[in-house]
């Protein structure tokens, strides 16, 4: 295709587009340009061919559908028109632009607050000594002090990261699995077409998917954050050996997915908005509904490839019981491992008795703490040595890790 | 470009003369992919009918269908082109028995096309009779992301180098449909190339449409039931809703025993037809009632 957009259809193609973009969606310039071609190839008097062609070429997602339909009414109306009228494309000026700095998602220039988080200040990197590491290495994220947990976030980075991996079907170059016919040909023919040596491919490895759903209601707040930093951390060293494969869920009342959130924002501007996103910060929790949900409209998308599934919670569930086990038993059945993060493990004492967390047991794979900065070592050290559930002993698994934390606190 | 149809309108008239009915929305994304030369990205639920309109796109443009169907580990062999190493061999030791044994003479002979299998994607550089071919590049989804890089290459330069022949080019390039069914997500850089339509369940007009063009034989008012009761279904909390391909396997189902309208007894001996999930099956037994009075209300189409 060598065509170019006339300039009329561009710019209103470019002005939709900004529009678009004002509306938090992403509209990179090929797709504008594909939209101005779309606009020379539709009849110009059919509003409803606009539309669809509008939203074939600039909306890539589903999910955005609804946000595409709404961006595309306020267009209109700043016009002063309630519809698309076919002069327009001849010799209506652009609407003006709202704010020319805000323009969020908009291809090579970086938002507001990306300019502000440049400005501000450097964190100092106070050192920290041994012992005052080790100190804090046991403190509990609920007894610490803002620094503290600034310092707990930057130990986070200097774990020893080993992010399960699983094997996949792509073959690569090494080990002797199956034989590599192109390469034992082609070394064949410098031999006469005798082949003197074979080559062979094995299978290759991947990260695992983590899919991590943090209870974010009350109580669990602190240790949710703790653990969106963990997971960021885990996510960039993810990302340091090819794939990224970290999905990040929040619930409460309800589940909402904050994955393209974290990806998008430092940890803590993506904590700011997960937090006017998220409106459960305190509430009651409804884990079964929650699960529900998650298995009805992500399960199919996120758990594909031998997923792992972190869920942080202390167990509080004001649901159904029943509903939580069954929910629990679906979500096991289609995950690699089922891993329960509990702070509450933690406490000398502790004894894993509130209705929800009785319910969830048999369905558990491991059940964990998660209320300091050894525990999450130690949560990296189980994710590095997971393998196939056994799940005949599974249970006997549980306990023994149960016991084993019990007395280390 | 004499091969596509002239219009949006023409292009939904096309497909319906295939027997595909398609909403306005896809017929539009249909006609620009064709138009503007870029590929068509299906993304919707299992069995609404993603596969199916490619193949009634080749019948409606008369030319070839090329199908790749994607999965894991998906390599430049299955997808792309392999050479015959057995006949090579053989071809070596013959030229050996006859004499020859200059390197450069067996390496040019045994890396001829005559030895070269090509697989989807460099058939579907060449054209046919003219016209270029459609490629259906089924499930993407399935497939990984080193598959997704090398896919995202070919789609922007329409060739594909084999190193001991050399590039070989698309004269015009394919049409190009890449379906997937979102088990995981599409790379963001593919999907921007692509017109995108997620092709929702039909209403109750379309799939009775549907079912009646596709279920010859069927009566009118069992068609209506059909349709109706699986609409009513798809409201409940279903763990896997049944797509427009279950309906009409549904509906051949009750022909052939014989139906002549719907009753609880029918339904619950052909219910797995239609739903694929012990728990649904069991949910849907419960609210039978429901269902089939909502059934027997079916709107006049």
């Amino acid at each position: 295709m060598t065509a170019q957009p006339s300039g009329q259809l561009l710019a209103h193609a470019v002005a939709f587009s900004r529009a678009l973009r004002e509306e938090g969606l992403v509209v990179t310039p090929g797709q504008t340009t594909a939209f101005a071609l779309a606009l020379g190839e539709i009849p110009l008097f059919d509003p409803e061919a606009f539309f669809y062609a509008a939203r074939a070429s600039l909306v890539t997602r589903h999910e955005d559908y609804p946000r595409f339909a709404e961006a595309f009414r306020k267009f209109w109306r700043a016009l002063g028109l309630e519809r698309f009228p076919a002069e327009l494309l001849q010799q209506t000026p652009l609407p003006p632009r709202k704010d020319p700095k805000a323009r969020p998602g908009e291809v090579g220039r970086p938002s507001q607050e990306a300019a502000a988080s440049q400005t501000r200040q450097p964190v100092v990197d106070r050192a920290l000594t041994f012992s005052a590491t080790e100190v804090l290495r046991q403190k509990r994220f609920d007894q610490m002090s803002p620094e503290e947990l600034e310092a707990a976030r930057r130990l986070l980075h200097n774990f020893v990261w080993n992010p399960p991996e699983r094997r996949t079907r792509r073959l690569a170059p090494r080990g002797q699995e199956r034989l590599d016919l192109r390469r034992s040909f082609r070394q064949a023919l410098r031999h006469q077409g005798e082949l003197v040596r074979l080559a062979w491919r094995s299978r290759k490895s991947k990260p695992r998917p983590i899919v991590a759903l943090a209870d974010v209601s009350g109580s669990m707040e602190r240790y949710a954050r703790m653990m969106l930093h963990f997971l960021h951390a885990f996510a960039l060293e993810q990302t340091r050996r090819g794939v990224r494969r970290v999905e990040t869920f929040t619930f409460g009342t309800r589940l909402t997915r904050i994955t393209r959130t974290l990806k998008k924002r430092s940890v803590d501007g993506a904590l700011a908005e997960v937090g006017q996103q998220v409106k459960d910060w305190s509430g009651g929790t409804r884990i079964g509904a929650c699960l529900h949900t998650f298995n009805h409209t992500w399960a199919k998308r996120v758990l594909g490839q031998g997923a792992i599934v972190l869920i942080i919670s202390d167990g509080w569930d004001q649901g159904e019981p029943e509903l939580l086990a069954f929910e629990m038993e679906r979500l096991q059945k289609s995950c690699y491992r089922l891993i329960w993060l509990n702070p509450l493990l933690g406490t000398p004492g502790y004894q894993p008795l509130t209705r929800g967390l009785v319910a969830a047991m048999p369905y558990i794979d491991d059940f964990l703490p998660v209320h300091n900065l050894n525990s999450l070592e130690q949560l990296v050290e189980v994710l590095g040595r997971l393998e196939r559930r056994a799940s005949l002993i599974h249970l006997g698994v549980t306990q023994l890790q149960l016991t084993g934390h019990s007395s280390v606190c | 470009m004499s091969m596509f149809p002239a219009s949006v309108e023409a292009t939904q008239k096309a497909l319906e003369a295939h027997h595909y009915i398609a909403d306005r929305g896809l017929a539009v994304a249909v006609y620009l992919a064709l138009k503007l030369g870029r590929p068509l990205l299906l993304e919707g639920e299992p069995g609404v009918g993603k596969t199916e309109i490619v193949k009634v796109l080749a019948q409606v443009l008369h030319t070839r269908l090329i199908r790749l169907q994607c999965y894991e580990g998906l390599d430049i062999s299955s997808a792309v082109y392999e050479w015959d190493y057995a006949r090579q061999m053989m071809q070596i030791r013959l030229m050996e028995a006859s004499g020859v044994r200059e390197q450069d003479k067996v390496r040019h002979e045994v890396f001829s096309p005559a030895f070269l299998l090509k697989r989807p994607l460099l058939q579907a550089l060449e054209m046919v009779e003219g016209k270029p071919p459609v490629l259906l590049i089924d499930e993407l989804d399935r497939a990984d992301e080193e598959f997704e890089a090398f896919l995202l290459e070919f789609l922007s330069d329409w060739q594909i180098t084999v190193p001991e022949v050399g590039t070989l080019r698309a004269e015009q390039p394919p049409v190009v449909v890449i379906t997937s069914n979102r088990t995981r997500e599409i790379h963001d850089a593919l999907k921007r190339r692509c017109m995108y339509y997620w092709i929702d369940y039909p209403s109750f007009e379309k799939e009775y449409r549907i079912v009646r063009e596709k279920v010859p034989g069927l009566p009118e008012k069992l068609a209506q039931q059909i349709v109706a009761f699986v609409q009513a279904l798809r409201q409940q909390d279903l763990y896997k809703a049944p797509g427009v391909a279950e309906t009409l396997d549904w509906a051949a189902s009750l022909l052939a025993l014989d139906a002549v309208a719907l009753a609880p007894g029918v339904i619950e001996d052909s219910l797995g037809v239609l739903l694929k999930y012990q728990d649904d099956v069991v949910r849907a037994k419960h609210q039978m009632q429901d269902l089939l009075a909502r059934a027997q209300l079916a709107p006049q189409p």
